[in-house]
């Protein structure tokens, strides 16, 4: 049974990993902790379902649109709002964040009403991969934690071995230096935006089957995508990465052997604890800024 | 220029001016003659603005002048809800029940505050929020509060006022909310608010010149949990019904949103947030019935959108008022209200 439980902890914390690793992007880049993710998947997922079953294309065209589209809406929130405030402090960019949310969220029940949708992909919930006594792999779970995996491995090489990732942490570490250097910051802080709306969003279409497809789908994934982050510190790659992972492993665990009622309330209560001995997460430095 | 001031005891004045007596006494005495002029239904409506308008004070105590931020505070309102309701069904009286709504969201108020001391910027965003969604999911599972299911909230015993229960309510809420304004107000001109502001502006010069960072942080979050504590106890009283749905993230957002509108940092602007805000949200509930833009969203969801989910409305347009505030007018409406001021003061130059 543990076998069992640990492969659905992956899953889960395969897309926590991803929503963590989504926010850890834009929050390197720009000390905002974007509460538009969740909307932002959740928008690009059902235009994944709109491609799937009203234009009838095929699985990938369907996810490469949705992609695009992302990485638009990303650049869209940096160009259009975020860029435009006066006076910017931390507050403020969070009130943007969460005012873009509601704006997408209530586009999103006006658009698609908020009965809940099924969404098809080419990864069937019932046909098991492999089986035996104790514990069962069905293909939706590999395709899962594949794809995350991809994913995670993609953003890996974009940061850490491109020019693109180069820039991005230049302007992390002094935006006027960066800019001294011929980086264009405002474009690195759009793409970051961007890419970050990207991995969302393919965080969004792999846990549409888990949970059913309406316009609130993704306000528990997003927050536990935040703590994960926050658990890990949000500025350490692997640390939300791992940070995803540990949130599915103790959310499951938990969930079975305790009580599933109070299943999400001991993932929240474990962030606070662990925030106070470590207040930058469990991978992080704390550093006190300076006056 | 009346607005310089020359020693310390002006500025810890209530009022200002005689202009600014005359004004708040047309206030009040128009907030007491309102029950006399309309029906009970707008009277509803005023408490509803009211119990919001305690929530941002005590709200905006944190976030505008200690520079905390809090997504919990549906927390904080839910515990004083809660613990109302269960000492009026043991009987004990109302103005009871409700000091001890604000003690016991307080005490919740400086356990949060604890672990948040270090924290700051978005890990103290998570810890907030994470204590405010906890304390909803628990609360809703407590089945001598109702569980899931809610429970019905006693009316209180108001017939020595010898007016009917919804009137004597509406004058029991505004008199607390009056209240609030004031002990807000007085709390920021002390020493402990200065202590709050130099602690917003930066944490390490206020404990470099002798502000005890972690006892001043601490009763920034009691207090402003205590506002809301006693504001959830008044929700309650107003509902006649509660149950753990109500208090959601969305709601703690919404508070936020409240602070933000009406301006950070400032007690006039606590009010006209929460005053403009509940209006907005009651008129775009029904934003099929505004004269112009009701008739253009109709035409523009006919050929677009679906017809049926235009309730959602309200949401695009709340999420575009927060936008535009912050981009255009970080003080928000007490911003807008002070420029018109020096406007006119200025006038014709």
């Amino acid at each position: 049974m543990i076998v069992q439980l640990l492969i659905s902890s992956l899953v889960i914390g395969s897309i926590y990993a991803l929503l963590a690793l989504a926010m850890s992007i834009t929050y390197k880049a720009s000390e905002v902790p974007n509460f538009a993710q969740g909307e932002m998947a959740m928008v690009s997922t059902f235009i994944t379902f709109v491609l799937l079953s009203t234009y009838n294309f095929s699985f990938y065209i369907a996810l490469l649109g949705s992609i695009v589209f992302a990485f638009l809406l990303g650049v869209l929130l940096e160009f259009v709002f975020l860029r435009r405030a006066k006076d910017p402090s931390p507050l403020s960019y969070i009130i943007i964040t969460i005012g873009f949310q509601l704006m997408l969220y209530g586009l999103a029940a006006w658009k698609w009403g908020s009965e809940q949708q099924q969404i098809n992909l080419p990864f069937s919930e019932s046909k098991v991969i492999y089986q035996n006594d104790s514990f069962a792999i069905t293909e939706l779970n590999l395709a899962t934690i594949v794809i995350s995996l991809i994913v995670l491995f993609i953003v890996y090489l974009l940061i850490q071995k491109t020019k693109l990732g180069l820039a991005m942490k230049a302007c992390q570490q002094n935006v006027n230096a960066a800019k001294m250097n011929g980086i264009s910051a405002n474009m690195i802080m759009a793409v970051s935006f961007g890419i970050s709306s990207v991995v969302g969003a393919i965080a969004g279409v792999l846990i549409a089957p888990i949970i059913t497809l309406d316009p609130s789908m993704m306000w528990d994934p997003l927050l536990k995508g935040f703590a994960a982050a926050v658990l890990g510190g949000m500025k350490s790659l692997w640390g939300v990465v791992i940070g995803g992972f540990l949130l599915g492993i103790i959310e499951n665990l938990f969930g079975f052997y305790v009580s599933i009622e109070f299943k999400s309330v001991v993932a929240f209560l474990i962030i606070v604890v662990v925030l106070y001995f470590r207040p930058s997460g469990i991978f992080d430095k704390h550093y006190v800024r300076k006056v | 220029m009346r607005d310089l001031k020359t020693n310390y005891f002006e500025d810890l004045r209530l009022f200002n001016s005689r202009v600014q007596i005359f004004w708040t006494v047309v206030l009040l005495v128009g907030l007491f003659a309102l029950p006399l002029m309309v029906k009970s239904y707008y009277l509803t409506i005023v408490n509803l603005m009211a119990v919001n308008v305690i929530v941002a004070l005590g709200l905006n105590l944190l976030v505008g002048n200690t520079g905390q931020i809090s997504l919990g505070h549906a927390g904080f309102v839910a515990l004083g809800a809660y613990t109302t309701v269960f000492l009026l069904k043991m009987g004990v009286p109302i103005l009871i029940a409700m000091a001890m709504s604000g003690v016991v969201a307080g005490l919740f108020g400086v356990l949060l505050g604890i672990p948040s001391l270090k924290l700051e910027g978005p890990y103290l965003a998570i810890a907030t929020l994470a204590f405010g969604l906890a304390v909803t999911i628990i609360l809703g599972r407590v089945d001598a509060l109702g569980g899931r299911m809610g429970i019905s909230v006693p009316k209180i015993n108001l017939n020595w006022t010898g007016l009917k229960y919804d009137t004597s309510l509406y004058y029991f809420i505004i008199i607390i909310t009056i209240l609030a304004v004031i002990i807000t107000r007085n709390i920021l001109k002390s020493r402990i608010g200065r202590a709050f502001q130099s602690i917003r502006d930066s944490d390490i010069a206020a404990s470099a010149i002798g502000v005890n960072l972690t006892k001043y942080k601490l009763y920034s979050f009691a207090i402003s949990a205590a506002f809301a504590g006693v504001a959830g106890s008044l929700w309650a009283l107003y509902l006649g019904f509660i149950n753990p749905t109500l208090f959601t993230f969305i709601l703690s957002i919404t508070f936020l949103a409240v602070v933000v509108l009406g301006g950070l940092g400032f007690v006039a602007g606590s009010v006209m947030g929460a005053v403009v805000m509940t209006f907005l949200n009651l008129q775009l509930e029904n934003v099929v019935d505004i004269p112009v833009l009701g008739s253009i969203v109709t035409k523009f969801s006919e050929m677009f959108m679906m017809p049926d989910g235009v309730a959602n409305v309200s949401w695009v347009f709340t999420g575009l008022i927060l936008i535009l505030v912050v981009i255009f007018e970080p003080l928000g409406l007490y911003g807008i209200w002070i420029r018109i001021k020096i406007f006119w003061k200025r006038w014709p130059f």
